[in-house]
This record gives C-alpha cells, structure tokens and sequence, in this order.
C-alpha cells in the first residue's frame, strides 16, 4: 500500500529501511482501526435514542483496568519489536562503515551541491582533485562513502531512492555511505531549510555501470584533473 | 441513598500540599525553573570544554582573585540575608532593616568589582567577541549579574517595605521569598566561580 | 501578589469600567482577554496558512487577497505561521484562556493565586504578539528560519538577509516565555494550594491534572530555552560564538537546547487539549470516566518521559549515531501512556448515553482525529524510519494531525461547552453540528493528500516543487489539500458569526445547562467577581454520572451526601 507512494528503493539498505516502515504500518496500523472502530462503535451503540440510562462503571477496579493495561502491555512488547528492527536498520545505515575504494567529499552550500572526487593521485584534499557540481556519478554495485561538509548552514542531503538521508552541519565533517543497486539518474534534494534557495538546491545521482563510470571518470574526472595541471 | 454513591469515600483525608502558603510554593517552582536557565548555560559549557579539550589558555586571562573576593562578598550577603530573615521573626525592626541594607550593600560591592573585571578585561582585548570561552564568560556572568540586580531591587523593596512598618506577619513572608531568591542567586555563583575562574 | 489579605467579596462592585474589564485581576475576564488574543492571533495564523496553501498549489499565480509571493517571503510566512500558531494561538487559546477560566471554578477557589501576577502575565503576552506583529514590518521582513530557527541560519544574518526581524522574533519568543512563566507558577500553586475542603488530588477535574502536568512540563523545560534564546540574542548582536561554526561554535547545541523544550512543548499543548475532551466526554456520555487514576498516572508519565525524548528530532542530524536507539526506544514507548488515555477515554462511551451535542462531536472528533497524528508518530519514532520521513511532509501531516485535533477540535469543544458559563447564553446547536461537520471533513481533506506528499518524499518549507521531477506527480495532492484548506477556512466565518450572534442573542443559559457535576457549574453563568458566595465543600469524585438508584443521572461534587435520593437534585 505504501509501496505504491514511495520511490522506488534501488541501495542495498533501502529496502532494510522500508521494511521497518511497513513493520511500523502493519502494527500501528492494526491498533489504529481497533481503536478507530471501537470509539465509532461504542459511540454510536449509546446514542441516546429514548431516555436511558448509562452503565454506571468507573474502571477502578482492577478485573476492569486489566481491560485497558493488557493492551496496553502488549503494545509496549510491540514497541520493543520495533525499536529493535529500527535498531538493525539504523545500525546497517549509519553506523556501519564498509571498506570502500570510492571516497567522495560533498560540500554544501546556499544553494547547491559540490562532489569533490580524487584525481590520479586517489587522495582527497590535494591539488588534483576534481569538482562537480550538483551531479554526483557513482558506480553500480559498489560502496560508496561521503563525507559531508557544510560551508554556511545546516542543509540536508536527502535521496529518496536511496532511502539515504543525512544533516550537513557546518563544521564537522559526517560520514555517510551506500551501495547503489540499479543503474539510473535520481534526484537529490535538500530536506533542511537553509535559505531563500532551499527548495531548489537540486542535485542528481547518475548510477552507472562499472564501464560507464570508468569512462566518466576518465573524461571528466582524470582528464580534467591532466589538463588542469597540464595548463599550470 | 444507594451504595453506589458511598463507594466513595465522602471526607477528604488530610491535605498536605494545601498547607504550604503559595508565595512559598510559587517561589519554589519559578527557581527550579530558573535553575534550569542555568543549568541549560552550564551543562552546554561543560560540553563545550570537552569537546575542545579545556579553555584553560582562555581561563589564564580571568582574574581569579577578583573572582574569590566576589565569591566571599556573596557568601557573606547570603548570611546578611539569613540575619535579616532571623530579626524579622524576632520582630526587630532596626536589625532588619540593617541586615537587608548590608545586603543591597554587599550586592551592590559584587557587581562593581564585576563591572571592574569587565573593563580591565576588555581593556586587555578581551570581548564577548573573543571566542568560546569569552562567549561563556560574559554570557553566564552577565546574565548572572542581571538576576543580582533584580535582587538588590527585591531587597530594596523589601527594605522599603520594613520601613514601611508593614505587618510583621507580611514583612517575614516576604524577607523569607526574598531571601530563596537572593541565595539562588548566590548557589548559582558558587557554580560559575570555579566553572569559569578555575579550569 | 495578594498572599496577605484578600479584599472585601463585594468590593467588585466599586471597580470602575477599566478596573474590572481592561486591567482586570480577575482570572475570569483575564481569560476571555486571552481567548481574545489567541482568537486575533488565530487569524493571522489562518491567514498566512491559507497563502502557503495557495502557493504550494498554484505556485505560478498570485495569491489572491496578498500578491505574489517570493522564495524569501514565503519562508517568512511559513516561520511565522509555525510561531503563531504554537506559541501565540495554542498555548494563549489553551492555558491561558480555559486553563485561566476553570483552574480557579474547578478547585473551589476565589481567584488565581496571584490575581496581580495573573495580569502582568496577560499583558506580557500582549506585548510579545505586538512585538511579533511588529517584526512583520522589519525592513527585511520577519524571521524565515523556520519556528526552530536552526542556527547557524538563524545565527548569522548573511544567510536570510534577515535582521531585525530575527531578533524581535526572539524578544517575542522569550516574552512568550515570560508570560507562561507567570501563567504556570500561578496555575500549580492554584491548584495544588487553593483547593476548596474535600477537593483532593485524586478528586481534581482531569482537565485540571492535565493543566497543571503541562505547566510543570513548561516550566522545567522552558529554562534552557530561554538560556538558548539569550545565547542566540549575544551571537547576533554581540558577536559571541555559541552556535557559530566558523568561530568554535557547535549549531548542533542549538538543536538539543531547542529540542529539550520543543518536544515537551507539544504536550504542552497536547495535554490541555485532551482535558478539554475529557471533561466533555462523560458529561455527554452520562457516565464516569472510565479509570480516573490510570488517566492521572499516565498523564504523569507523559510529562516524564517528554523530558528524555528530544532527540527524535534529530536522528540525522550528526549527533552521535549511537544516541539514536535509545531515544527511539523513549519516543515509542510514549504511546504506552498515550494508549491508556485514549482507550479509558473509549471505554467511557462503551454502553454509555450519548447526546450528540456540538461539544460532544467535537470531542469524539478530535480524539479520532488525533489518532492519526499519535500512530503517524511512531514512523518518525523509529529511528530507521525516520530516515526516510524526516523534514518531508509526512511530519508536518503527523504534527498537523495532532496539534490541529488539540487546539482546534479540542478548544471548540470547549468553547461550545463553557460558552454558556462564560458568557450567560447558549451557542446555536444546529450552526455548532454543521460547524463540527464541515470542519472535521476538510480538516482530513487537507491533511491525509499530505501524508501522501510526505511518503512520496517530497520536504518541507519548500516553496514550490517544481525544480524536482519526482515530486511533481504530487502537485496534485497539493491542490486537494489546498482546495479543502479554503473550504476549512471558510468555515470559520458562520461559526464567527454564532459565536458574536450568541453573546448577544443566544438562548439564555441557566446555571448548569449540561447538568455537570463539576463545582462552575454550581455557580451563576457567568459567575461573579471572587466565584464562590460561600466557600464551595466538595463530597466526591467528578464524574459521578448515573449512579445506581439515584433518579438523576448525575450528582455535583459539591452536594453533600445525607440527602436523600428523591430530592438529589437541585
Ligand atoms: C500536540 C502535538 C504533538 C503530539 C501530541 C505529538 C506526539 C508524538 N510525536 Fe510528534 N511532533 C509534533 C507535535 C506533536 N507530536 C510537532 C509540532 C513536530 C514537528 C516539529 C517540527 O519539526 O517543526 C513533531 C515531530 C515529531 C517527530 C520528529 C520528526 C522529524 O522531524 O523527523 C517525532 C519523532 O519521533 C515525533 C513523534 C511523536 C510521537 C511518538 C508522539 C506520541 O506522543 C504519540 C502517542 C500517541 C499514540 C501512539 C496514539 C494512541 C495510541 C494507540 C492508538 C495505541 C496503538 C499504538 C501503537 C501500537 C504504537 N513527532
Ligand atoms: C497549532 C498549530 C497549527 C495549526 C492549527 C495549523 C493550521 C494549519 N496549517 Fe500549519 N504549521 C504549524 C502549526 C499549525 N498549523 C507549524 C508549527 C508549522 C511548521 C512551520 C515551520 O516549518 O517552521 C506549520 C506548517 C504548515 C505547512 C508547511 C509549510 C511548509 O513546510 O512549507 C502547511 C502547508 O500546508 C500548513 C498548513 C496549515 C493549514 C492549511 C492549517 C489550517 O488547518 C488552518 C485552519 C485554521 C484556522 C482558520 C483557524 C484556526 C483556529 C484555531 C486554531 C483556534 C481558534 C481560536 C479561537 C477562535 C479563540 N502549516
Ligand atoms: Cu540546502 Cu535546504
Ligand atoms: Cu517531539
């Protein structure tokens, strides 16, 4: 039902995330009706058609608090249930870090996006570095890691197909990583107000195959990065 | 009458809460949550110290003696304050009014050595602008020197309030809410002494 | 402050015309001037949501009554409708009109605590929404970083253009707070200190156990707020460094600091609310509620757990990563507390006696509404998947879906059924049932395309969607929304008119119209200057409707109890 409104997932832990989502729908879903249609019934059931009396009970005894506390346990067992899927999820998105051969910076800033890749050297933060703005091309099937800068304010890189989302905060540099599971273009977007810009600071992910990619970074990424200190 | 309605116990038990006169309740729960705008400055300012490894280089530039005088001078004003609390219930007229003059007096010494403190500091450079720790430093300081005039204001009242010859039953009320005030204050500079002048 | 001598009962009638109505200490005319407040308040509130409506829908046209809007302006009125509506319209609506009307009528007490207090606490609010109003007029405009004014963009000018208006959004803010500060320590000690004989804790109205949990939540959350706001002030205008990344400073502390009050804060509002429907519930349904002491627990367990939450807000934020599952765990067990109101408040009606007044529709209708809000809560819980819903609509549809039912189903239930206590007649039934009716519909036709907006992806404060061609399928929804938002506010101008048409004209009330147990209702409608002729007694619980072999269904708590069954009623 969800799945219907939601982009499709195409990272290794997007679907983790989506299960999680749908654990929540099912089980909130359930007491959500049960509680909806009690109130209706109960509701409509003592609508006062002739003069009649309500059933004197005040729920304070504890035969009648059982009615509402053993629910009430057993919606904190369910609570556990998805703390602890939402634990596994979590864990597997932010706080793993796999070994990966891709390193890319991204900085922020009002209002767009920089991909900041390693040149011929594969060093980050040296003089052949290669920048590109608001596009970010990555290979398929292989991990990826960010590192998230800010240069002014707080912005949030949010990529809906990659269930990937994450604050960008001026002046520490977070960690992020995926694993892109279908070759495509998908859209960036900023989810954190910074500015006049926010609702345009769009970026794209190009996931391409393991030939494409070497290809693009042969031409714009390597070449770039020849021709640049070719010209010094 | 049916049973019904006697399930219930008909006469109230005795009712503690409703003993507590309400200046008394109201003035214990504006401090808890004045204790939380400090606690809110301090508990950041810790956190900051430990994220940068200490602002002991900052620290160095504080005149802790300036600091230990003022923390005598609070004290003190705190057992001034407890003196004046002590004569009003002893229905002493002359001392209280002493001891809650001694008390604006002391009060009033604090904040000049603090306005002293803030020009040689800023004569020496050193500006609310100067990083984190003068961020802190005159942040927490200053807004602690706010809530001393607001307390010398308070005793001043009360002051006028002796002088006055207002009921005693009235005058020992307020010198007693008064007073919890004037030693939160005095609690809150005992926290930022060693926070501040001794890192 | 009043704590020595009480003046004379029947000095009320030398007060002059602006003693009594314009700087009044009486916590009655005190809370009709906050009613009056939050209802101008509200407007500006509707107003400013009716542009953003039109603008996410129609974003290539002007907004008709306004004009075309910018990018710049519309984050204005986006951060200015969020600060209205939380801190100018809810919680002035909610606490500072009824809790200040029925704290005092519901324990027994001649007035507030500190009537003077009271006052000042009033104005001060006055003074903050003038202030507020003021900074709509700055020379850059108001504040447009958002009602959490996350630092640095809230810090340092450059980044909104914004100045002035900035900083007179933080001096109404912390005179909001002054305020409530006032307002809160007057409400605890009323109720906890001036409580007529016999009126126990565990005999209080829930509505006064649900004010005064609020105000304690206000108070102890409010503090570092208020440090915050101070700190925030100094970066701006003194050029200190606490949430300055480029000079040491942290913008995350800002997050934590606002957070620690902003999630308490919504109980805050929430819980006020659910007293107003609890009070209506049995009175309607003729019957007690149902397990009272679970109510008080669980509404202090609310309180409590509102402390160690905060942090759901911020799972992606860049804290510490390991933070996230417990306050996940906090967050959803939350709805433990939640659960136990909400079905005590459902086993009230099982096999009750229902009069479907309009009080009553609004009752059931925000507690059906607020289900949606509550569930919808626990997708943001998660911390897993809050990943995907953060900053997108689904959590404005999950807020919507609860401060909404509170404030506004919650407070009209509320108005309908004090209305003829505070002002002496009755409002039109068959306007009150086509006001619910109407509302509850297109309040859910705003709302549910939301959700879906949100699920689709699409963030928040976003001026208009266009830039993403995976949000652009969603327009659609944006336009049902809007269109239902119109009709929502439209609905508002026959219920304006009943309410001005019943002060004046409405049927005539007597003084316990509902036949309600609680101590107003023993008192004229309106009741006079220092409520209680005679200090009230009080014999029972609250909610004693349909006791057993009594002939009247229901018996005041104030009603001593050798009388004999026959003459029960009076
Ligand atoms: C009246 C106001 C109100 C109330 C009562 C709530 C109630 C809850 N809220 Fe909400 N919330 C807001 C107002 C409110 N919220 C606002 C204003 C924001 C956004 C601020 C901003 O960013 O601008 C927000 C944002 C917000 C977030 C942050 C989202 C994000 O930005 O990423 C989260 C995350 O955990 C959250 C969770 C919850 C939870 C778990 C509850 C719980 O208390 C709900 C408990 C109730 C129930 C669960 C229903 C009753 C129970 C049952 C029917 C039993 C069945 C239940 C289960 C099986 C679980 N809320
Ligand atoms: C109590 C809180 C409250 C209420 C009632 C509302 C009511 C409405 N809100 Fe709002 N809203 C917020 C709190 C509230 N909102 C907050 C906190 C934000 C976040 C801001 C931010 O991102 O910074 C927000 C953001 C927000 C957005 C997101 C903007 C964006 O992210 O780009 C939208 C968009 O549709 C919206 C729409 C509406 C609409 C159509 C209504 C309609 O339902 C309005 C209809 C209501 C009326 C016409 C009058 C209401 C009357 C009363 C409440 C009581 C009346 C009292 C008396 C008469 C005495 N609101
Ligand atoms: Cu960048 Cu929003
Ligand atoms: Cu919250």
């Amino acid at each position: 039902m969800l799945a219907g409104w939601m982009p499709q997932s195409v990272s290794t832990f997007g679907g983790k995330i989506d299960h999680v989502v749908y654990l929540v729908f099912y089980i909130v879903g359930f007491f959500f009706l049960l509680t909806e249609g009690l109130l209706i019934y109960f509701a409509l059931s003592s609508r006062r058609k002739r003069p009649r009396r309500a059933h004197y009970n005040r729920g304070d005894t504890p035969r009648e608090a059982a009615w509402i506390l053993v629910p009430a346990l057993v919606i904190l067992g369910l609570d556990l249930g998805i703390d602890s899927a939402g634990h596994r999820a979590w864990e597997l998105e932010k706080s793993a870090r796999p070994a990966s051969a891709i390193e890319i910076k991204v900085v922020a800033k009002q209002f767009n996006w920089e991909f900041t890749y390693a040149g011929p050297d594969g060093k980050l933060g040296t003089a052949d570095d290669v920048v590109v703005e608001n596009e970010l091309h990555v290979p398929l099937g292989k991990v990826v890691r960010l590192s998230l800068n800010s240069e002014d304010v707080i912005h949030s890189l949010w990529i809906p197909n990659f269930r990937l989302k994450q604050d960008v905060v001026p002046g520490r540099a977070i960690p992020a990583w995926f694993e892109a599971t279908k070759a495509g273009t998908y859209e960036i977007a900023c989810s954190e107000l910074c500015g006049f810009g926010h609702y345009s600071m769009r970026g794209t992910v190009v996931v391409q195959t393991e030939q494409d990619y070497s290809k693009w970074m042969n031409d714009n990424v390597l070449h770039a990065a020849n021709s640049s200190s070719a010209g010094q | 009458m049916g049973a019904g309605v006697e399930r219930i116990p008909v006469v109230a038990e005795t009712d503690h809460l409703r003993e507590i006169p309400p200046g008394k309740m109201a003035i214990w729960v504006f401090l808890a949550s004045e204790i939380l705008v400090f606690g809110g400055l301090i508990t950041a300012f810790v956190l900051y110290q430990f994220a940068h490894g200490g602002f002991s280089a900052d620290a160095a530039h504080v005149k802790w003696r300036f600091g230990a005088f003022n923390t005598l001078v609070l004290v003190t004003s705190s057992m001034t304050m407890i003196r004046a609390l002590a004569s009003a219930r002893a229905n002493d007229r002359a001392r209280t009014q002493m001891f809650l003059l001694l008390t604006v007096l002391l009060g009033c010494a604090f904040l000049g050595v603090k306005t002293f403190e803030y020009s040689s500091e800023m004569r020496e450079g050193f500006y609310p602008s100067s990083g984190m720790f003068w961020s802190f430093y005159f942040g927490m300081t200053g807004l602690h020197a706010l809530h001393m005039m607001a307390g010398i204001a308070i005793n001043l009242m009360l002051l006028i309030a002796v002088t006055r010859e207002l009921p005693w039953e009235f005058l020992r009320r307020r010198i007693e809410y008064g007073g919890l005030y004037w030693h939160f204050v005095d609690v809150v500079w005992i926290f930022l002494f060693p926070l501040l002048y001794l890192t | 402050m009043n704590v020595a001598i009480k003046p004379h009962p029947h000095a009320s009638h030398e007060l002059g015309f602006i003693r009594r109505y314009i700087f009044s200490t009486d916590h009655k005319v005190i809370a009709k001037q906050y009613l009056g407040l939050s209802a101008v308040m509200a407007i500006i509130g509707g107003f400013s949501a009716y542009i953003i409506r039109w603008q996410l829908a129609w974003p290539e046209t002007s907004v008709p009554g306004w004009g075309p809007i910018g990018p710049d302006q519309y984050n204005a009125i986006v951060t200015m409708h969020g600060t209205v509506m939380v801190f100018f319209v809810a919680m002035p609506f909610l606490l500072g009109g009824f809790g200040n009307y029925l704290i005092p009528l519901m324990v027994g007490a001649d007035d507030m605590a500190f009537p003077r207090l009271n006052a000042m606490s009033f104005w001060t609010q006055l003074l903050a929404s003038s202030v507020l109003i003021a900074s709509m007029f700055a020379p850059e405009g108001p504040a447009a970083s958002g009602w959490t004014a996350y630092t640095p963009l809230s810090d340092n000018p450059v980044y909104t253009g914004v100045y002035l208006g900035q900083d007179l959004w933080i001096l109404a803010s912390a005179l909001e707070f002054g305020a409530f500060l006032m307002g809160g320590v007057n409400f605890i000690t009323t109720a906890l200190n001036l409580r007529a004989p016999g009126m126990t804790l565990m005999r209080l109205p829930l509505f006064v156990w649900m004010e005064i949990t609020a105000a304690v939540v206000f108070l102890l959350s409010v503090g570092p707020l208020i440090a915050a706001a101070i700190m925030l002030l100094l970066d701006r205008r003194l050029g200190t460094s606490f949430f300055r990344p480029d000079k040491g400073g942290d913008p995350l502390l800002w997050e934590h600091l606002f957070w620690f009050f902003g999630h308490p804060e919504v109980y805050v509002v929430a819980l006020p609310g659910f007293g107003i429907m609890l009070e209506v519930m049995p009175v309607f349904a003729r019957k007690p509620i149902f397990g009272y002491k679970m109510i008080v627990y669980s509404t202090i367990a609310v309180g409590l757990l509102s402390f160690v939450v905060w942090a759901h807000h911020m799972f992606v934020s860049g804290m510490d990563p390991r933070l996230a599952t417990p306050f996940s765990i906090t967050t959803i067990m939350i709805s433990v507390p939640f659960a136990i109101i909400v079905f005590a408040m459902i086993a009230t009606l099982w096999r009750s006696s229902i009069r479907f007044t309009a009080p009553m529709l609004f009752a059931i209708g925000g507690l059906a509404s607020f289900l949606i809000g509550g569930v919808t809560g626990i997708f943001l819980g998660s911390q897993a998947s809050d990943i995907y819903m953060h900053g997108t609509y689904f959590v404005v549809a999950h807020f919507h879906y609860t401060m909404f039912p509170v404030t506004f189903f919650g407070g009209m239930a509320g108005l309908y059924f004090w209305f003829p206590k505070m002002f002496g007649r009755t409002m039109n039934e068959t306007w009150g049932k086509i006001h619910f009716w109407f509302s509850f519909f297109l309040f859910n036709g705003v709302f549910i395309p939301l959700f879906l907006v949100g699920i689709g992806g699409q963030p928040r404060r976003i001026y208009e969607l266009s830039s993403y061609d995976m949000f652009k399928p969603l327009q659609s929804l944006h336009v049902i929304a809007t269109v239902c938002a119109i009709g929502l506010f439209l609905v508002q101008i026959p219920f304006v008119v009943n309410l001005f048409y019943s002060m004046v004209h409405g049927k005539v009330a007597e003084k316990n119209p509902w036949h309600s147990n609680t101590l107003e209702w023993t008192l004229d409608s309106p009741p006079h200057h220092l409520n209680f002729p005679t200090p009230p007694r009080v014999y029972r619980d609250p909610y004693e409707y349909s006791v057993p072999d009594l002939t009247e269904d229901w018996l005041p708590q104030d009603q001593p109890p050798a009388i004999p069954a026959t003459s029960a009623a009076r």
